[in-house]
């Protein structure tokens, strides 16, 4: 699928987002309805067993403490948090998960293995909360893969080519959508949650210290969760993005390619050029033995 | 493809530094197509820039163990490694033109010796360049036989002769020369896997074939 307006088309015709997306994928992949709802759904029981085990799991980290379980911690003892049970919870799962990822834990790249807690923190946070059915969440995922695809294919899901924007961007986008479709949005609605978010993050670049999948990746999957979920409200409420959805990516791709490569993925600018990530950096390389040159 | 959005499964951190590793070390056992007892792992590029942040090195020899890249073994795998008596070393080196994320196995057996070079294109895809200093390319998704021969007439139709006499389909098909009438090699992927008998027979049907690998279907790769 190319574009919103390909799904948003087959919507008009009587199907929901999640249908569309299927007989999209469908009609390129040659494959049946049955095998694509359950590959989606082999995923989300993957994801779940992320979540469980990164919940479960303490993080040692090289550069940065076990956020995850302090923030865990707080929002279990505080009864009036400022962002509410839902965002904080998806963040808890977010954070956990993105640091069980940077630990070597067995993940779902959803996109990307960088941005690997944003939709599980978005739907085991909905499952929370309101409980859905199985099924439900599986549909989800499918939306949210729809949107993926989309960005995917008018820009890119890569942070080499299109920074942090590319990945922890395009997973909030996605989940953004799936969260208006858990919420009975329409498929007009989850587009426009996905364009809402893309804007927010446009120009997000990919600048971790010392080249490694922690700082600041884990905590802007802990926050991104926040964005997706407050523009899925805001489309739930009839909010629409002035510039259309397919636009919006195509904004996003022409960002990306006007990034500089200091901040795509190569640890050579934004955070990963303070003097503290030097500092860092200079101290991780210090316990390090060099490979032999041959 | 939706799979290539929400997916794969893998142990982290990074999908082309860590998941990629992983199947570049499966790819290199089973071009072996053994078990691999003794390995030199030479590292290129951002390979051996941050192959200690990406567990590059736990990836790759996990793969050379036999590990997918979603198996949890993987973080342990330098352990299990020791244990199962697999010699290994990690080297870096600087190749002008190679790709930035890749790696040259250089494996040892009792009786032989084989060379590979692999990258990790991006994403969890991954590429098998050269064997034994032959530059090619293959995937590793499906089973497959290269071949090492003589540029002479007639090898191509013996192989695919052959290949249609077991009944077997031909996916892709790549032909390479260091020049006319030089050292070639071929690269046919298949459907399915390739029997004992065939496999035999291949080896000596052309007197300008010289040598034949096959390598074996992968279960559980395409996950």
């Amino acid at each position: 699928m190319r574009s919103f307006e390909e799904i948003l088309k087959l919507c008009d015709v009587d199907l929901e987002f999640y249908e569309a997306v299927m007989e999209l994928e469908s009609r390129e992949s040659g494959k049946d309805f049955d095998s694509i709802y359950s590959f989606m759904a082999s995923m989300l029981d993957a994801m779940e067993q992320s979540v469980n085990s990164a919940l479960n799991t303490e993080f040692k980290g090289r550069l940065m403490e076990d956020e995850a379980r302090r923030f865990g911690k707080y929002i279990s003892q505080t009864e009036d948090l400022l962002s509410g049970k839902f965002i904080a919870n998806a963040s808890h799962i977010a954070l956990a998960v993105s640091q069980y990822n940077s630990n070597m834990g067995r993940i779902v790249a959803a996109p990307t293995a960088g941005s690997c807690g944003i939709l599980p923190g978005l739907l085991f946070a909905y499952k929370n909360l309101y409980a859905p059915s199985r099924d439900a969440l599986v549909k989800a995922l499918i939306v949210a893969g729809g949107v993926g695809e989309v960005i995917q294919k008018r820009a890119t899901l890569a942070g080499a080519e299109g920074g942090c924007q590319a990945e922890c961007g395009a997973a909030a986008a996605m989940g953004s959508a799936a969260l208006t479709y858990l919420k009975g949005g329409s498929a007009e609605a989850s587009a426009h949650a996905a364009a809402l978010t893309i804007k927010s993050v446009m120009g997000l670049v990919c600048d971790s210290v010392a080249g490694l999948v922690e700082v600041p990746c884990i905590k802007r999957n802990g926050t991104l969760v926040a964005l997706a979920s407050i523009c899925a409200d805001m489309a739930l409420a009839g909010v629409r993005s002035v510039i259309p959805p397919d636009e919006v990516v195509d904004a996003m791709r022409q960002v990306g390619k006007a990034l500089p490569e200091t901040l795509r993925e190569t640890s050579k600018g934004g955070l990963a050029v303070t003097p503290k990530a030097r500092a860092i950096e200079k101290n991780i390389f210090s316990q390090i033995t060099p490979l032999t040159e041959s | 493809m939706l799979s290539d959005i929400i997916g794969p499964v893998m142990v982290g951190p990074s999908s082309s530094h860590t998941a990629g590793a992983a199947k570049l070390g499966r790819l290199a056992r089973r071009v072996w197509n053994d078990e691999v007892s003794k390995v030199d792992i030479y590292l290129r590029g951002s390979f051996a820039a941050t192959y200690w942040g990406h567990g590059t090195d736990k990836a790759l020899v996990g793969g050379l163990l036999g590990f997918l890249p979603h198996d949890e073994r993987i973080k342990d795998a330098l352990n299990i490694a020791r244990e199962r008596g697999m010699e290994y070393r990690f080297f870096a080196e600087n190749i002008d033109g190679a790709h930035p994320n890749s790696v040259r196995f250089v494996l040892y057996g009792n009786d032989r010796t084989m060379e590979v070079v692999g990258a990790s294109l991006g994403g969890g895809v991954v590429e098998l360049q050269e064997i034994d200093g032959f530059r090619l390319s293959l995937k590793g998704d499906l089973a497959a036989l290269v071949t090492f021969h003589v540029d002479r007439p007639g090898v191509l139709a013996t192989v695919t002769g052959l290949l249609a006499k077991h009944d077997v389909n031909i996916a892709t098909m790549h032909l390479y020369r260091q020049g006319r009438g030089g050292k070639a090699a071929m690269v046919i992927e298949i459907d399915g896997d390739l029997k004992q008998e065939a496999k035999e027979e291949l080896q000596r049907s052309h007197p300008a074939l010289m040598r034949v690998i096959f390598i074996p279907l992968a279960e559980g790769d395409l996950i």
